[in-house]
């Protein structure tokens, strides 16, 4: 077996990075993200695999670098935090456009604003509902772990080159700071221009004389073209929606009650239900990995067994909503959130979910 | 075996790097791990703390409100965590500097005079395997010899000529801790 290594989600990313054939990382640091490109500088992956780290002037140039590397067909990538994030929203959104494949991680602050650098989930709706203009996803993973964050690199950048869209890890100042055990997977190599013509046809690889010039812009004046475009992006998300949903539903079988919670929550959420089992209280936990696709499905079913179901989240309420839609008014849905960087212990969990299920008839 | 753990004091007194070590000799030792900081401007002086958890089994929550151990290095650590052990827990702290004393009846205390233990060795940095010492022997949670392998793990190659002096500390803390109550 691989020899398992300590080390914060953060520096996972950038091991991730380099190990997974990335071409090439475009980031400006902010706090709590700041070792994904301080491990990466200090790994020198240049000499080895070739992949080039690059600090860019601000979050806006890094976005719109990957605009230039994703075009040509080369697997790229960024991180940042929540304002950074903000910044390069107009960019995502000509990527997705664009329909062009890249990686950006969002390791998540408390907001609004220049906020907290202390952990967050404010960012799901900006994740999943746009963030950008337009009508446009992006593929948002969830990582609850350092090894998730390892593993949801490759993960990511193989969703985004199936879709050619972007895709985004969404994670938070816990799971960016937090070292575990991380057992790194076989090296990958990076993709050859040859190999990059193969297999990305549509890149920008240089024309010859048997193809067209192939063209990225998210530009159409044409109204029918226009319509053409989203209609085509629309079904692509419709794909999305239908394949790649994933979640993982712990002792919800026999659940009377559930709670929904993802990254950094869903650790702490898990415990709660450890504790409520002790107690004999019939908890699950569900905690959906991919943000969008939303584990819609899977919620309609739950709604249909048990009697009420809590979202937990470091927000006002904002996955809460995606939950409402899915329950459809079938059973009651509670919410319990902390805001401003505090994150709540397994037992106020327990005990704010106690309070809600008192109110029940 | 699941043992969770606070340690909380200045920055700068190498509560960090002490989880570190402690987290690097569980996976050693083939458990499951978690480190989790404060993280932001205490690295620049003010208070710091680790959550760190070691188990046999898988680990949920990285972060609790209740503890099997806290080891605590200054005064506002005090304030902050006597009452989150567990009862029956334990509470290990260096005195030096400490005006109010914990008072909990219902734990283990013990107290390290780390500073000054660290001071005899010559080697005032060696101050947090003081204490590390002073947890093993009261919590032998992991293995000698993983402690020293985590250490290994834990401190860059080019400063492994000081693992000596690190154990000589480990060794002292074992043998100085005071039982208070």
């Amino acid at each position: 077996m691989a020899e398992k290594i300590l080390m914060k989600g953060n520096e996972a990313i950038a091991h991730a990075a380099i190990r997974c054939g990335c071409d090439g990382y475009f980031g400006y640091p902010i706090t709590p993200q700041s070792e994904v490109m301080e491990t990466l500088m200090s790994e020198k992956p240049w000499e080895t695999t070739g992949m080039v780290v690059l600090q860019a002037e601000s979050e806006t140039s890094s976005i719109n670098m990957l605009y230039g590397g994703a075009s040509c067909g080369k697997r790229v990538m960024t991180s940042s935090s929540s304002p950074g994030i903000s910044l390069m929203c107009e960019g995502l959104s000509y990527l997705a456009g664009a329909e062009l494949p890249c990686l950006v991680v969002n390791v998540v602050r408390g907001g609004p604003g220049l906020g907290t650098i202390q952990p967050g989930q404010g960012d799901y709706f900006q994740s999943v509902k746009g963030g950008g203009h337009g009508d446009y996803k992006m593929v948002v993973l969830a990582p609850a772990s350092a090894q998730d964050m390892y593993d949801f690199v490759d993960l990511g950048f193989e969703l985004a080159f199936k879709y050619r869209n972007p895709a985004l890890i969404l994670s938070d100042g816990i799971i960016g700071q937090m070292m575990e055990k991380v057992e790194l997977r076989p090296m990958k190599p990076r993709m050859s221009d040859s190999e990059i013509r193969e297999k990305n046809p549509w890149a920008t690889t240089g024309k010859t004389p048997d193809r067209k010039q192939n063209v990225h812009t998210s530009l159409a004046l044409d109204a029918t073209m226009h319509e053409k475009l989203n209609n085509t992006l629309q079904s692509k998300y419709r794909q999305i929606e239908a394949n790649e949903v994933r979640y993982e539903a712990t002792m919800c079988e026999d659940a009377d009650y559930v709670i929904v919670a993802y990254g950094c929550m869903s650790r702490i959420c898990e415990n709660t239900v450890e504790l409520a089992r002790e107690e004999g209280i019939k908890l699950g936990l569900l905690r959906p990995v991919t943000l969008y696709p939303f584990p819609t499905k899977y919620i309609q079913g739950l709604a249909s067994q048990a009697k009420f179901i809590m979202s937990v989240e470091l927000s006002a309420g904002q996955m809460v909503e995606d939950i409402r839609l899915a329950v459809n008014g079938k059973i009651p849905v509670g919410f319990y959130g902390r805001l401003g960087g505090i994150v709540p212990s397994p037992e106020e969990v327990l005990a704010a979910f106690k309070e809600q299920i008192k109110n029940l008839k | 075996m699941k043992e969770e753990i606070i340690i909380a004091g200045f920055g700068g007194q190498g509560v960090l790097s002490m989880g570190k070590i402690l987290a690097y000799s569980g996976i050693m030792q083939g458990q499951e791990v978690t480190w989790m900081p404060s993280y932001g401007p205490e690295m620049r002086g003010g208070t710091a703390n680790v959550t760190v958890i070691l188990s046999d089994k898988k680990i949920s929550s990285p972060l609790l409100g209740k503890f099997d151990t806290a080891i605590i290095l200054n005064q506002q650590s005090m304030d902050k965590f006597e009452n989150s052990v567990k009862p029956g827990g334990l509470l290990i702290y260096d005195p030096n500097g400490i005006t109010r004393h914990p008072v909990r009846k219902d734990i283990s205390i013990y107290s390290i005079d780390a500073v000054n233990i660290s001071v005899e060795l010559g080697e005032s940095k060696a101050y947090n395997m003081v204490v590390m010492g002073a947890f093993l022997k009261l919590k032998p949670v992991v293995e000698y010899e993983n402690v020293i392998k985590g250490l290994k793990k834990s401190i860059p190659p080019r400063h492994h000529s000081l693992i000596p002096l690190n154990e000589k500390a480990i060794k002292a803390g074992m043998e100085k801790l005071v039982k208070i109550v």
